[in-house]
């Protein structure tokens, strides 16, 4: 299976490619160095004056897995949603507090929402794929961001489908729809699509829960993969896959954040009680 | 046997009668028109425009009928897809799914569908006379898009209302600002949209009452916009109106050439829409 997984190129070899993503290409032959940036800071979120969120306080540390656990309902996909906003079109929402993404405040007004949405890539809980070729699918970011040569395109398209495993597989049927994969191959598709707009941080909201085990596995295995070069966040409803992929573990109950730490310490020394109790399956 | 069963045989039966029974008049009617329209059915019917005393029983055609209805369909068909799909991607993209405003448009749309083609017609007329126009092709696609938006917005919303919106958010994650998500809704919209517009074509095509006040009716083909326009129903209403027989089948005839038109039309839409639905998620 390993075998499918195309070594990514360096960031660095990338620049010249993906200068559109950047007029400071400088900084940007820089990044393999430059540390991405997350931070939240007494974040409380409302929606219809149901308190969702309780003064989240986290650092999400880069170039790592970083899981997010807890029971259903504790406002994990919320927390998810905010930090590309797409919680902004929730009926009702309203939040204080600040996240930082890099050097910008994602809620301060001046921000442009579609700069931080690139920054931050959305892999969804089932595949989503646009309504479109193969091909289009992930060209189709590129080009909103303002890419319309042919010749980068195609080999924007080629890599990013190696990166994710796709290419042996639809590199002769480019052209047909994307909904004619099967589900395993979407989700990948919708990361390959994510990942041409080259993102810093990369989102999932339980991406393999819709998945069979296989392709469950080859999306585990692309994030440990992808690491190298993104912050991962991931939901997660199975404890033992963020023991299986997570370096940093936050767990969060009734909209709080009760531990965060090095995945080590949290599952093998918690420090809270109720992590504990989580933990050993004592609720769920 | 269980009485469930039974209650199924007969709730199937009804079903199949209730189904034959449509297609029966469907078939009535097709046959009707055939039947006298057919004989009298030639090529001179689409080549010609009336010669003098055609509805008498004179010589000539139907082609200035056929021209303005097909001038007036596709005039109005475009100007109604042009004012229907922004309104439409405005109330499922950047209005909130229990918006007020959304809320009151859609029942605005509801009673427009409503309202008889002849009152579009007579508010369209007096508009007309304030400003001093006449019966004119213009006048005419100007009502019938009147007549057909709200037929273009109500069937493309009910189906863009049910626009995933993980798919809309996978494209806000890309960066995308709401304007860029529309070749996506588009594109998964389109069967909606094929089917809006067969749907307005038909009542667009088949309409008398409001062209009678605005497009009028002549025996020449219009060359602009401010000319009177001939349209098929009325030539069909006419050529029925005469106590001659003859000229009563060619009212067949022009009405065979109408249930043509309308065939055509919709099996082009078909297929140039499962060319651009074949995509859809």
């Amino acid at each position: 299976m390993t075998s499918l997984i195309y070594k990514n190129p360096t960031r660095a070899s990338w620049a010249e490619d993906y200068s559109f993503l950047n007029n400071n290409i400088e900084n940007r032959e820089g990044l393999a160095l430059k540390k991405s940036y997350l931070k939240v800071s007494d974040l409380n979120l409302t929606i219809n004056k149901t308190h969702i969120l309780k003064n989240v306080n986290l650092e999400i540390p880069d170039k790592k897995i970083t899981c997010i656990i807890g029971p259903s309902g504790c406002g994990k996909s919320t927390l998810l949603k905010t930090f590309n906003r797409l919680i902004d079109d929730t009926e009702g929402v309203k939040y204080t507090g600040s996240i930082w993404v890099d050097e910008l405040n994602i809620f301060d007004p001046k921000t442009e929402i579609t700069e931080i949405r690139k920054k931050i890539g959305l892999l969804s809980q089932r595949p989503c794929p646009l309504p479109m070729s193969i091909y289009d699918n992930i060209a189709f970011g590129c080009k909103i961001h303002g890419e319309h040569n042919r010749k980068k395109l195609n080999k924007i398209v080629e890599e990013q489908l190696k990166a994710v495993g796709l290419w042996e597989e639809v590199k002769n049927r480019l052209n047909t729809p994307a909904s004619k994969l099967s589900i395993g191959q979407q989700q990948r598709l919708c990361l390959a699509r994510g990942l041409a707009v080259e993102p810093e941080f990369i989102l999932a909201d339980e991406a393999t829960s819709a998945l069979d085990p296989i392709s469950s596995k080859l999306i585990e295995e692309l994030f440990v993969e992808l690491k190298q070069d993104y912050a991962i966040i991931l939901v997660t409803h199975t404890l033992r896959q963020a023991l299986r992929i997570a370096d940093h573990v936050i767990f969060m109950y009734l909209g709080e954040v009760i531990e965060a730490g090095p995945a080590d310490e949290v599952f093998n020394n918690p420090k809270q009680e109720l992590t504990q109790k989580y933990l050993e399956g004592a609720f769920s | 046997m269980k009485f469930k069963f039974i209650e199924e045989k007969i709730a199937k039966s009804v079903m199949i009668v209730f189904a034959l029974l449509v297609v029966g008049f469907v078939v009535n009617i097709i046959y009707t028109i055939l039947r006298r329209g057919l004989p009298a059915l030639n090529w001179d019917m689409i080549s010609k425009i009336p010669e003098g005393g055609y509805y008498n029983g004179g010589g000539g055609g139907i082609l200035n009928a056929i021209v303005g209805s097909l001038y007036i369909v596709l005039g109005s068909a475009f100007l109604g897809l042009l004012f229907s799909i922004p309104i439409v991607f405005y109330l499922n993209v950047f209005l909130k799914k229990d918006s007020k405003f959304a809320y009151i448009a859609r029942l605005a749309f509801d009673v427009l569908f409503g309202i008889p083609s002849i009152v579009y017609g007579a508010f369209a007329f007096t508009i007309m006379i304030s400003l001093g126009m006449h019966t004119s092709l213009g006048g005419g696609i100007l009502v019938i898009t009147l007549l057909i938006i709200p037929i273009f917005i109500r069937s493309m919303d009910e189906v863009a209302i049910q626009l995933p919106k993980d798919l809309l958010d996978a494209t806000y994650a890309l960066g995308a600002t709401k304007l860029e998500t529309i070749k996506v809704v588009l594109l998964q919209i389109a069967p909606g949209i094929a089917t809006a517009t067969l749907l307005s074509v038909g009542r667009a095509i088949g309409d008398a009452a409001g062209v009678m006040f605005t497009a009028g009716f002549t025996d020449s083909i219009p060359t602009s916009l401010s000319q009177p326009a001939a349209t098929l129903p009325l030539s069909v209403f006419f050529q029925l109106s005469s106590p001659n027989a003859a000229v009563q089948d060619r009212a067949y005839s022009a009405a065979l050439i109408l249930i043509f038109i309308v065939l055509v039309i919709s099996i082009t839409g078909r297929v140039i829409t499962n060319r651009f639905s074949k995509n859809k998620i």
